[in-house]
């Protein structure tokens, strides 16, 4: 078991609609999508959003794939044209999700 | 042979690039070019063009645009559709036909749709019963009824198959949803009928595939990027579409850019909520048995994508008028420099406390350190090179916003040592809030007009 970061297995893409932020993450293949399921968690991002997103954190799986979406709400500060962040229109929510670490068993390899 | 019709993309936003879209109708053997330039954003951009003249309100890119691509309408019979009517569509119309005029092309035919405009009729829709509660929140309009700015309904493809069908070749509309000058040309060249739900949801997806340009081909892509050939002439995703709906992805080979299963995936969730039920006003659309395939090099085949009975109600999205933001960027140097800007940002938040400057927020990242990452980024562990401090503030008028900037010069002299690049002149910006609401689909479609003008007959 070694602790991996996101960013050294997934693919992301981030949006903004209104408030509210979308990430996909995408996995390479099915174990990592396995993988994904159990740690990549509503609740986890959510948590590791903490700070930057207000609202809810929901997670919907397309496993054909091997994608999850992540929707989180009230993160935006208002949403893009009212926000007076620097990422007002949310492009680097994806980025920010390949901070998170996983726990990666050996013969899945990364 | 089986009928194929190739659709390309021209513009994923207001500002984008038009040469790939040129080397799509030069070489990309398309029937059809769409675009999609309008962002939610994009709308308070063109109502602050519209406040200063009222014969603007449109993606003013348009002109150029139309000058690149008109030539191939004649030369190829490649049809033009575009929603750079923004809130003023009549008014790109004429801009198009005024083009049209100089290219000496009398006998081509514009099209413009107008009706999702409801900015004028908030009042007696919601004397008639709509009542416009945030679609998310549920929050009552009374907060923000007397700023609203715009309120424009997202029309589907309906009346752009309409206009297709009285001999359109270029047609302009206001707010659609980004994908229906893509499924349009579909349901009008297969005929497809309004409940081929399969179909048509193979037809929005398509048209997502496409609608933000070159995020298909390569662009803005997490994989493998450093990899992605000639980003420089980067190529705009054409779909060649059989009539059961299924397609393939690809792009010319005269421009740069990928298109694999990675570039296409990423894509494929981009601003999209619960991905069994994509909303569009034509179809809800179910993304989770898509599958993809690289069939060749710069190929992908997409299939599987499940429909649904469209909704009963469109969406509204109208902006308000939120204040004023004033922002400014000032530059530290190592050693310290973190420290350097943080002192200054808690001098600055002195100052507008003594001076009674009056924020409904203040907010400060550094450049460098943590100004797209906010929270989430690390402490460096080593002493930055430099950092720029920026403060940014909200408030409601557009003289208190000003008064930011007028904070800083003197911190040269009575701040914090080595300070320099100072960006202190950044106008000042109007803030629009956003809220979505829902309305019956027969309101609105019961007002949209469709009208078919000949440029040598435009009077």
């Amino acid at each position: 078991m070694s602790n991996v970061l996101l960013k050294d297995m997934a693919q992301v893409r981030s949006g903004d609609k209104g408030n509210t932020v979308n990430i996909g993450l995408f996995a390479a293949n099915e174990d990592m999508y396995k993988l994904f399921a159990k740690q990549v968690t509503a609740d986890k991002v959510k948590a590791h959003f903490q700070g930057l997103v207000d609202g809810e954190v929901i997670r919907y799986e397309v496993p054909t794939i091997h994608a999850f979406n992540f929707i989180l709400k009230d993160a935006l500060n208002g949403g893009g044209s009212t926000s007076i962040r620097v990422d007002n229109l949310g492009k680097c929510f994806g980025a920010n999700l390949l901070r998170m670490e996983i726990e990666v068993p050996e013969e899945v390899g990364v | 042979m089986m009928k194929k019709i190739r659709i390309g993309a021209a513009q994923g936003f207001y500002g984008d690039t038009i040469e790939p879209a040129i080397a799509t109708a030069k070489y990309g053997n398309v029937d059809y070019i769409s675009f999609d330039c309008l962002a939610e954003l994009t709308m308070a951009i063109l109502l602050k063009d519209k406040q200063k003249d009222d014969n603007l309100g449109y993606t003013r890119d348009i002109t150029t645009s139309m000058k690149a691509l008109l030539p191939y309408v004649k030369e190829k019979g490649i049809k033009l559709l575009t929603n750079a009517g923004g809130i003023n569509p009549v008014a790109a119309q004429q801009e198009v036909i005024r083009v049209a005029k100089e290219l000496g092309m009398d006998d081509l035919k514009v099209a413009v749709v107008t009706g999702d405009n409801l900015i004028d009729q908030i009042d007696d829709l919601i004397a008639q019963g709509v009542s416009f509660n945030h679609m998310e929140t549920g929050a009552s309009i009374d907060s923000v009824k007397e700023k609203l700015k715009f309120a424009n309904a997202y029309l589907g493809s309906m009346p752009i198959v309409e206009a297709l069908k009285q001999g359109a070749d270029v047609v302009v509309t206001g707010r659609t949803t980004d994908t229906a000058q893509f499924l349009a040309p579909l349901i009008y060249e297969y005929g497809w009928s309004v409940e081929d739900w399969n179909q048509l949801a193979s037809g929005v997806f398509m048209g997502h595939l496409l609608e933000c340009s070159a995020q298909s081909t390569g662009g803005n892509f997490s994989g493998d990027w450093e990899q992605v050939e000639r980003v420089e002439e980067i190529g705009y995703p054409i779909a060649e579409v059989d009539a059961s709906g299924e397609f393939i992805i690809t792009k010319v080979g005269e421009r740069g850019g990928l298109v694999s299963v990675d570039t296409v995936k990423e894509q494929m969730l981009y601003e999209i909520h619960d991905p069994s039920a994509y909303i569009t006003p034509d179809v809800i659309v179910d993304l989770t048995q898509v599958k993809l395939e690289n069939v060749g090099e710069h190929h992908v085949k997409v299939s599987g994508v499940k429909g649904k009975p469209k909704p009963d109600q469109l969406k509204v999205v109208m902006g308000y008028e939120d204040g004023y933001m004033g922002q400014v960027l000032m530059g530290f140097s190592w050693p310290d420099a973190l420290k350097k800007a943080r002192k200054a940002d808690e001098v600055i938040r002195k100052q507008i406390e003594q001076k009674g400057l009056l924020y409904k927020e203040i907010h400060t990242s550094y450049l460098g350190y943590d100004s797209l990452h906010g929270p989430l980024a690390k402490e460096p562990s080593e002493d930055l090179n430099e950092v720029y401090l920026r403060m940014a503030v909200r408030s409601k008028t557009k003289q208190d916003a000003a008064q930011l900037g007028r904070l800083f010069p003197p911190l040269f002299l009575n701040g914090p040592p080595a300070a320099g690049g100072f960006y202190g002149n950044i106008p000042t910006r109007q803030l629009l809030g956003m809220w979505s609401a829902l309305i019956p689909r027969e309101i609105v479609e019961s007002q949209v007009k469709i009208r078919v003008e000949e440029v040598g007959t435009y009077v």
